[in-house]
């Protein structure tokens, strides 16, 4: 059974965001279906990471709606986020670099413990019975995402490559629904971007977990999104599938350049 | 549970116990409750008892026959070590089947041999990587009916009508096995201890693979052997990690394991061994040496980044041992100093070095698969570890010489094994015979008949002789001893091995065949080197940039010169000092044939494929460049090219005078 891409559950629209005079995004409109995984590309400053950060919350947009799961605000909290199932990565690597890669991925278990912090320093009762619980779940996503011989490695010590894989393992850990990825393959060789690729589309595949990603390579954008949304100067200049994005003129004049 | 050791199996002495199935029902039945499989699995070991496990196996064979698995069938099984693999044997040797257990890491083109020539019709994968090997290649091999996957991961896309997934088989086994109840038990009933109980390919050295066919007779006299000489018995464990397919996992791991019962334990996945073995603390261990050089390389790198105290400490104490620690393991008589130094050594490095490669709890280790540099055998026993070589091939079950305990001699291999006759033929081959001969190479009547004389005795290919204790020592394979054109004997294994010793120094290739000097290629470690080059602030873009820096070349010609100082010291290969080495730009790895799987040099191969560098070496030039083709994991291919610069080693004098004695 292949995943069935659903109904739109993500719906942005006309979202504009401006730092003082320096406009980030203007007007811009697209949705995400459940399921999918969603490209947004542009070259550097089109404000790619911005639209991550007005999805998750980190950014308020002066102007627009967004519809997340049938419900309309203007914009997102960071906290209504995470506890609505969305999780992501960061462009440069956001983990705990002198913590072991199995504390790394704990911490994004957070949000689910339910016990509270004198219960967890006692470790006793209810609160040991819920990290084994937590624990478990954090090994299954070591196993997907075959990690185990790092399990104990402090994060700071990995290779770039493995770090950003821990990191898409503690976004894992939080059991997402939709996933936010920014430049999941920036810096990594070809056998490193092969790796992160089959775990995307494996994730994606398994958990039928929503992706949206920032990517810049254009082959992996091609190959693993189902639909592409291109951003320049903070403006949508292209939406719709690969094939069609990649023939779009406004597209490759604002990827090569034009000749004028 | 461990009273009798008498050569027998210790828990279940009975005369019916002639083939795996009934060891394993044996074993069931009477210690039903002990631990006899764990793997690690989640981040928590998880463990299987005998009961359980011969239910799992009763499962898997019912789901096989359920298939239309059959008396004489073999069975194809790929995949790292784990539980229901092995299982997977044992169930199909209940049904009067042939387990083939094939190389993990082989690409598919490889596996097309194997399939084709012992005509699998069934194979049980451990996932979908294998999985996918096998479709790539299931149009040559029409043959191929059936392909089983242990781990279902990733697999549910695949609705190919010919792809079952073993728990669904085990299910449908367990079925039939109630429906059934006579039909198994009938069926191993059958079982005789002359069949054939495993194919294992040989790693084709030299041309095609053949399937060396083993009777349950021979692996059982084997693992009996090997067992009462070592004492071992139902309370060791053993770490299986090496690849299913070589003939030591099959005697220690499955043949031993059942024969006197103890626990197999599997690890996590292949890049975990370090640690798996470290938390298990395993009984009995082996390896082959390349595992124990990398370990070596391993600490000698971290003490190097150890604080100047710490390594004062270490190479203090790792003198002492080098000075009395094997001696101590011996038994032999050692001065009282040296004896209280070793323990408080023991107290401050050995013990806690011990801890770290996991092998505080060892009471044997064996290696075998290739001749260990004696430097490197030296430095585990001094630090009491029991580690013995062992000498054998696949078609002797790996089981000709032991080495008795108080009687280690670093450079033989010990006293042939209990039932096992051993003969030097006129020109220094080595010729076994006893029970755990091969039965034929399969199919192929002529090889058989090559391989075995006419009075019934294995030619092996070895050179070697006996010494006065009657203990056999290995030269070199009989055919790659050469001579110089000075009539000089020239062993490149020999010179290789003492190469290996220096953690920089990954593999080394020495020729000198109807040569009039040695010369010999190098590969460096990317590891020990590297880290060499960091601390000395050495930027390098990767292996090819790295093996071609001056520093590097200066390191290890240093690492050269030493090691012809020391054949200087023996008249009888003073004249095999290296004259002129080069590094070579790309590992030899077995993937572009360079390598057997088992990590073996293949001279004949890479002598043609680097034909022109030997040229070089032999001209006086100083560079010559070189461009490679080499194939990545996935099966893509590459080139990879250099300016392999060459260098010439300081040789020595010959002290004939210090080996007078």
């Amino acid at each position: 059974m292949a995943r069935q891409i659903g109904d739109v559950i993500l719906d942005l629209k006309n979202i504009s965001l401006a730092f003082g005079g320096v406009k980030a995004l203007t007007d811009i409109s697209f949705d995400v279906r459940e399921h999918e995984i969603r490209a947004i590309i542009g070259p550097n400053g089109a404000g790619k990471s911005s639209m991550l950060n007005v999805i998750n919350g980190v950014y308020r947009p002066q102007h627009g709606e967004i519809v997340f799961h049938g419900e309309h605000r203007h914009d997102m909290d960071t906290h209504a986020a995470a506890e609505a199932g969305i999780a992501r990565t960061f462009q440069n690597i956001a983990l705990f670099k002198g913590m072991s890669v199995l504390d790394n991925l704990m911490t994004g278990r957070n949000l689910k413990m339910k016990c509270n912090f004198l219960q967890h320093a006692l470790w006793w009762g209810p609160a040991q019975r819920e990290e084994l619980e937590h624990r478990k779940k954090v090994e299954e996503v070591i196993d997907f995402l075959e990690i185990e011989h790092i399990r104990k490695t402090p994060v700071g010590r990995l290779p770039y490559g493995l770090q950003k894989r821990v990191e898409l393992g503690r976004a894992l850990a939080a059991e997402p629904s939709m996933l936010l990825l920014d430049e999941p393959m920036a810096g990594m060789n070809v056998e490193e971007k092969q790796d992160m690729c089959r775990f995307i589309l494996d994730v994606n595949d398994q958990f039928g977990t929503t992706i949206v990603l920032i990517e810049h390579d254009m082959g992996v954008v091609m190959d693993i999104s189902d639909r592409v949304v291109v951003l320049d100067y903070g403006k949508k200049i292209g939406d719709g599938v690969p094939a069609d994005v990649k023939n779009n003129p406004e597209v490759i004049a604002a990827y090569l350049g034009t000749q004028h | 549970m461990t009273a009798s050791l008498s050569g027998a199996a210790p828990d279940v002495v009975s005369a019916a116990l002639d083939t795996f199935p009934r060891f394993l029902l044996a074993h069931a039945r009477t210690r039903g409750a002990r631990p006899a499989i764990r793997e690690k699995d989640l981040g928590i070991w998880q463990s299987w008892t005998w009961a359980e496990a011969a239910r799992e196996v009763r499962g898997i064979a019912c789901g096989l026959a359920e298939l239309g698995f059959k008396r004489g069938d073999r069975l194809a099984i790929i995949g790292d070590n784990r539980p229901r693999l092995y299982w997977s044997m044992c169930a199909a040797q209940m049904l009067g089947g042939i387990p083939v257990p094939m190389y993990q890491d082989a690409v598919a083109q490889e596996m097309i041999f194997v399939l084709q020539d012992a005509g699998i019709h069934v194979a049980i994968v451990e996932d979908q990587e294998q999985v996918d090997k096998l479709l790539e290649v299931k149009d040559q091999c029409p043959e191929l009916l059936h392909i089983v996957y242990d781990e279902p991961r990733g697999m549910r896309h695949y609705s190919q009508v010919f792809l079952h997934g073993l728990d669904e088989l085990v299910a449908a086994g367990k079925i039939h096995d109630a429906n059934h109840n006579q039909f198994l038990d009938r069926e191993i009933a059958q079982g005789q201890p002359g069949d054939t109980a495993i194919m294992l390919y040989t790693s084709g050295t030299t041309g095609k693979p053949k399937g060396v066919c083993q009777t349950h007779h021979a692996l059982i006299s084997a693992a009996q052997g090997g067992c009462s000489f070592d004492k071992l018995d139902g309370d060791d464990e053993i770490l299986s990690y090496l690849p299913m397919a070589w003939v030591g996992d099959n005697l220690f791991s499955y043949a031993q394991a059942l024969v006197v019962g103890f626990t197999v334990n599997c690890p996590e996945s292949g890049d975990t061994v370090m640690t798996d073995l470290r938390e298990i603390g395993p009984t009995f261990y082996f390896a082959p040496p390349r595992v124990f050089e990398n370990m070596l390389t391993q600490v000698m790198i971290r003490m190097e980044d150890a604080s100047a105290a710490k390594r004062r400490m270490f190479h203090y104490f790792m003198d002492v041992a080098k000075r009395c620690g094997a001696d101590i393991l011996d038994g032999k008589p050692v001065a009282g100093a040296d004896r209280l130094l070793y323990a408080l050594g023991d107290l401050l490095v050995y013990g806690p070095l011990k801890n770290v490669l996991g092998m505080s709890r060892i009471r044997v280790a064996y290696t075998a698969g290739a001749a260990i540099g004696p430097d490197l055998f030296r430095f585990y026993r001094s630090i009491g570890i029991n580690l013995k070589q062992l000498y054998g091939q696949t078609e002797t079950c790996a089981y000709v010489c032991l080495q008795p305990d108080r009687q280690i001699k670093l450079d033989s291999v010990g006293l042939p094994a209990p039932g096992v006759e051993i003969k030097i033929a006129d020109n220094g081959e080595i010729l076994v015979k006893g029970p755990m001969l091969l039965k034929e190479y399969y199919q192929r009547p002529d090889a058989t008949a090559e391989s075995i004389n006419a009075e019934g005795y294995f030619m092996t290919g070895d050179a070697g002789f006996l010494d006065e204790d009657g203990h056999l020592k290995i030269i070199d394979r009989a055919k790659d001893v050469g001579k110089l054109t000075n009539g000089a004997m020239f062993a490149p294994n020999y010179i290789e091995n003492k190469l290996k010793f220096f953690s920089y120094i990954k593999e080394a290739v020495a020729f000198g065949h109807d040569r009039d000097m040695v010369c010999a290629f190098i590969n460096i470690d990317i590891g020990a080197v590297g880290n060499w080059a960091e601390r000395r602030g050495l930027a390098y873009a990767g292996y090819t940039d790295l093996a071609g820096k001056v520093e590097i070349y200066q390191m290890i010609q240093e690492c050269i010169e030493e090691v012809n100082a020391e054949l200087a010291r023996d008249a009888m290969v003073a004249d095999t000092q290296i004259h002129r080495f080069l590094i070579l730009h790309k590992e030899l790895d077995p993937d572009d044939d360079e390598l057997t799987r088992t990590r073996k040099v293949r001279r004949g191969f890479i002598a043609e494929k680097y034909g022109v560098l030997i040229e070089a070496l032999y001209s006086g030039k100083t560079t010559q460049f070189i461009e490679t083709q080499v194939r990545f994991e996935d099966g893509r291919t590459g080139k990879v090219a250099a300016d392999l610069v060459i260098r010439d080693a300081r040789v020595f004098p010959h002290a004939a005078v210090k080996t007078a004695a």
